[in-house]
């Protein structure tokens, strides 16, 4: 790490510090877990590949106003549709005469702006339903389990469609339309990992402390569904950028002229035989980073899940 | 199924165009627009409306589209076929390929050959199913010439094909044409290829883990020991196993090939469900919508329960 070369000294303590076999405290227990997980993912390549690129991507997004040549959105129409690399345009400009480079880099913005919320809503809506179906059992159960069955029932793409359009195009519908179809596995996962827990001896520990559902749930099971359901939600991010892009293709996501990548191919789809590199490069831009996902989601489901690792 | 009736009927509820509007017009007096509003059945409670809705739905009405002025049911067993082709097209050659490169893959694990097979996949996951036609448009209709554009069929064949039973392959060899068998090829194979593709990075990631699972087992090692060719062990005894799951597999990827076309069929000018689909959302055809979707869900629902009767078939202890 870069703390090896700035403060050796310093390093071998908190080295030792982390991979002490004797914890003294709950945290350094838990840095101690998470610096050995580290340790391993570090030691796979595709898996590192992935992170390298989806920092770069953070801070291309971040820095995005230094970076981009032009504004994603200042209009030349004397330089529409030039070609890579000529008259100052990197990657071309589009039917606008906008510089293509400068869009992707603030698309990356959107994409992380839809990935980051459907990642944080999706699986709290499904921890929410899922803890609650496991813990309190009974009718409850069943109601819950049988509205994630029918979520499930239905094609992801088709029911997001179907919702985009009732609520209306634009970027936060797309990323409600996602959240609402994409929240029932993790419903699953949590309520299985709800099922394994409720019966163990703590949970009978503390519920003889006096401690109420609300507080064993929300303190005790899901603490232990969380790693679960960030592995599968790595998995699922490059399913969630095909999916907004998608929506932003089909005209239901983010609204021109902002740079969206799926509305930028489907803005270059009419030019493609002539004019290839307007709908070219933000397909590239989503392949890039979906399979950076990928490879990240990879390498942590084979780093956090011991059962299912690919030896 | 019911609920999967209600949660669409709620979508249609929550829409903000407003249906009876869209009958009267805009200059409609009140008079008429109560009468309209009436005869929807729009002032009964909801649950009463879900009951007309349900009840309309099992006779298969469906409304009417406003876009082709015609039933929705009418337009869907129209379009349903183009779907039902492609989406078969393109599984049949997913399995034909994907299973026998995840069972290499997991037999030579490490080797060279599953680390090309796990790449293939994991590009198979990552690509955007609308730019990669787009390129393959590009590349194979635009540059080189090899194939048919968008559409099923060049323009001078279209309706030369009589309607027997919606796909044109099928029909056309049963009128026994075959150059129209031919245009329609050339016209399906990249379609087809693609979505292929997508399952094939699915099903033969699948087949892998399936069959890791199966080659670990103590029963192999005993087949192998009794001097077994490496053959009969890998495909009579751990493919015998792994057949079961991967039934349920294959009808998934079928399923999400079904979804996928919404974004194939609009790249390839289509006519199938998904195009079908789209343009409707994108006109505010709220039936068509509805109808569709109500018609995909089935289709998966029957997918799933076909891949259940399936898996018992084949595996005597589900009995």
């Amino acid at each position: 790490m870069s703390m090896d070369s700035k403060n050796p000294q310093k390093f071998s303590s908190l080295y030792e510090w982390l991979t002490t076999d004797a914890p003294i405290s709950r945290n350094q227990a838990r840095l101690s877990a998470l610096y050995m997980s580290w340790l391993e993912l570090r030691s796979n390549p595709m898996a590192m590949f992935g992170i390298t690129i989806l920092l770069a991507l953070v801070l291309i997004a971040w820095s995005a106003p230094l970076l981009a040549p032009q504004s994603p959105f200042t209009q030349d129409l004397a330089a529409r549709l030039t070609p890579p690399g000529e008259g100052g345009y990197i990657l071309g400009s589009d039917s606008l005469g906008r510089d293509i480079l400068s869009r992707l880099i603030y698309g990356a913005r959107i994409t992380l702006y839809i990935v980051s919320l459907v990642a944080l809503l999706a699986p709290i809506v499904g921890l929410f339903v899922g803890t609650a179906a496991g813990y309190l059992g009974g009718w409850i159960d069943v109601i819950l389990m049988r509205i994630t069955d029918i979520f499930l029932a239905f094609p992801k793409l088709i029911l997001a469609l179907a919702f985009v359009s009732a609520l209306g195009a634009g970027i936060e519908n797309a990323v409600l339309a996602i959240v609402l179809t994409s929240w029932p596995p993790y419903a699953r996962i949590a309520r299985a990992e709800t099922l394994t827990i409720r019966d163990a001896d703590y949970i009978h520990a503390i519920k003889l402390q006096g401690a109420g559902s609300l507080r064993i749930i929300t303190r005790h099971i899901w603490p232990l569904c969380i790693s679960s359901l960030v592995v599968r939600v790595t998995l699922d991010m490059a399913g969630i950028i095909l999916t907004a892009a998608g929506l932003g293709f089909l005209g239901l996501g983010a609204q021109p002229p902002s740079p969206e990548w799926g509305a930028m191919i489907s803005a270059g789809r009419k030019f493609i035989l002539d004019h290839w590199w307007v709908a070219t490069m933000p397909g590239m831009a989503i392949f890039v980073v979906s399979l950076a996902f990928n490879l990240l989601g990879d390498g942590l489901r084979d780093v956090l899940d011991p059962k299912k690792s690919s030896k | 199924m019911v609920g999967l009736l209600f949660v669409t009927f709620i979508i249609g509820r929550v829409m903000p165009i407003d249906p009876v509007l869209s009958i009267v017009g805009e200059s409609a007096s009140r008079e008429t627009y109560e009468a309209a509003f009436q005869e929807l059945g729009l002032d009964k409670p909801l649950l009463v409306q879900f009951f007309y809705f349900m009840r309309d739905i099992a006779q298969g009405n469906f409304g009417e589209s406003l876009l082709t002025a015609r039933p929705v049911s009418q337009d869907l067993i129209r379009v349903f076929p183009a779907t039902f082709e492609l989406a078969t097209v393109g599984t049949f050659f997913g399995v034909l390929l994907g299973v026998p490169l995840g069972v290499l893959a997991a037999v030579k694990r490490g080797s060279w050959f599953d680390h090309i097979a796990r790449v293939i996949a994991l590009i198979g996951y990552s690509m955007p199913v609308f730019w990669i036609g787009l390129i393959g448009l590009l590349v194979f209709y635009g540059k080189l010439g090899w194939i048919g554009g968008p559409g099923r069929l060049d323009i001078f064949y279209v309706d030369m094909v009589p309607n027997i039973t919606g796909m044109i392959l099928i029909d056309s060899l049963i009128m026994g044409d075959m150059d129209i068998f031919k245009n329609a090829i050339s016209h399906i194979v990249l379609p087809a290829a693609l979505l292929a593709y997508y399952s094939l990075a699915y099903i033969s990631r699948m087949t892998r883990s399936f069959m890791l699972e199966q080659l670990d087992q103590e029963y192999i090692i005993t087949a192998q020991v009794k001097g077994l060719s490496a053959n009969a062990v890998i495909w009579r005894h751990a493919f015998d196993n792994v057949k079961v799951p991967l039934v349920t597999v294959i009808a998934l990827s079928y399923a999400a090939l079904l979804e996928g076309s919404v974004l194939t069929e609009t790249i390839f000018s289509w006519p199938g469900i998904g195009s079908y689909i789209t343009t409707a959302l994108l006109s505010a055809d709220m039936n068509a919508v509805l109808g569709g979707t109500v018609i995909v869900g089935l289709v998966f629902i029957c997918l799933n329960i076909f891949s259940d009767l399936l898996y018992k078939f084949f595996d005597p202890r589900a009995k």
